[in-house]
């Protein structure tokens, strides 16, 4: 989240609504530790980033529809072969990102 | 602007090491704790209990540098799997002190500061010590290595460097004296095989003893073939971070022969 600080508050300043992704856990291989963060703002601008470009696109979708809702929730991405995910890493690991609207 | 995110902000603004707890699974998902080292708190987790064992627990992670998720009782219980918090550990920048106001000098500052290093230069000269020939430093001091180790020994530990690259015994003798009585991570110190082969006797008469002589990287970098400024500061700083890692990397103290042997034909 560091390395998005000062667009974040750039954004808050604007009074941009923004929802926060943050990489809390990673299985096998995967491009970023945990505490790896983007953050989407409403208009859809995006400013860091979760893993090397595989699931960004996939993100910003769920980030979106988390500022529409207001409900914060875990989002995973494993292997693309797996059916329940969408997108996934092609280094076949799984990260599980949690997903929230930046109200705090 | 909330004052969780505000404090959050200071900290890491002003380099100070703060926690952030989120709770991701559970009972209250999205309630958030700050941390700081002395077990200070804003905020709640939404049970005083629970707030209790985690911002102990964050203060242990934060003293490690690790984040991750640790898993609670919905009061705090061990054991027990009823909320997931995700704990994120902010450290301040790591240091990285380099001696000797050199060519090569500005290449491994840029490179430090490509890693994310909080980089000082130090060189006893004012004449090469100065804030123009080294923009990217965060700060450059005309000091002799002792004021340095006075200023900046006490807060090294493993993620810090130190770079010698005077290969003059006036200063390098000094710095590495220095350098072996913190706990610094790192110790590079540049000069040839045989530079470094005299500045061996030179420590030894002042005592250095063989447990900090074992510490040096010297040849300082790995063992790629680096020719330029800029390419030795890429060898010194993959060299850091095989160092910190404790990964298998050909150091040049480990290999024979000429440092700058001509590329291998074909």
């Amino acid at each position: 989240m560091k390395e998005i600080l000062s667009d974040l508050d750039a954004w808050r300043a604007e009074g941009r609504q923004v929802a926060l992704a943050r990489v809390v856990n990673v299985e096998g291989s995967g491009p970023r530790d945990p505490g790896a963060a983007m953050a989407v703002s409403d208009n859809g601008d995006v400013i860091g980033s979760v893993s090397g470009g595989c699931v960004e696109g996939a993100v910003v979708v769920e980030a979106l529809d988390i500022l529409e809702s207001g409900e914060r929730r875990m989002v995973s991405f494993g292997y693309s072969d797996d059916e329940a995910f969408a997108v996934g890493l092609t280094c076949g690991g799984t990260i599980h990102l949690f997903i929230e609207p930046l109200d705090w | 602007m909330s004052e969780l995110y505000e404090r959050l902000r200071e900290a890491i603004v002003d380099e100070r090491p703060v926690a952030l707890a989120t709770v991701i699974e559970g009972h209250n998902a999205g309630a958030k704790l700050v941390v700081e080292p002395d077990g200070d708190i804003i905020g709640t987790l939404g049970h005083a209990e629970l707030d209790r064992i985690v911002s102990r627990d964050a203060v242990g992670e934060l003293a490690a540098g690790r984040t991750g998720v640790r898993h609670y009782g919905a009061e705090g219980q061990a054991r027990e799997t009823d909320v997931s918090v995700f704990i994120e550990s902010f450290s301040p920048p790591p240091i990285m002190l380099v001696f000797g106001a050199v060519d090569f000098t500005a290449a491994l500052a840029r490179a430090g500061k490509l890693l994310g290093f909080n980089v000082i230069v130090a060189d006893a000269r004012s004449v090469f010590a100065t804030v123009k020939r080294f923009p990217m430093a965060d700060r450059v001091m005309v000091a002799w290595p002792d004021e340095v180790f006075d200023a900046y020994g006490d807060r090294l530990g493993p993620h810090d460097a130190v770079c010698i690259l005077t290969h003059d015994p006036k200063f390098d003798v000094p710095a590495v004296q220095r350098a072996v009585a913190t706990d610094v991570g790192y110790i590079g110190v540049m000069g040839s095989r045989r530079t470094h082969a005299t500045r061996l006797e030179r420590l030894h008469e002042v005592g250095v003893d063989q447990k900090g002589i074992d510490r040096l990287m010297a040849p300082i970098g790995l063992d790629i073939g680096s020719r330029t400024p800029e390419e030795t500061a890429v060898s010194v700083c993959a060299e850091i971070i095989a160092n910190r890692t404790g990964h298998a990397a050909p150091s040049l103290r480990d290999s024979e022969g000429p440092i700058h042997r001509p590329p291998a034909e074909g």
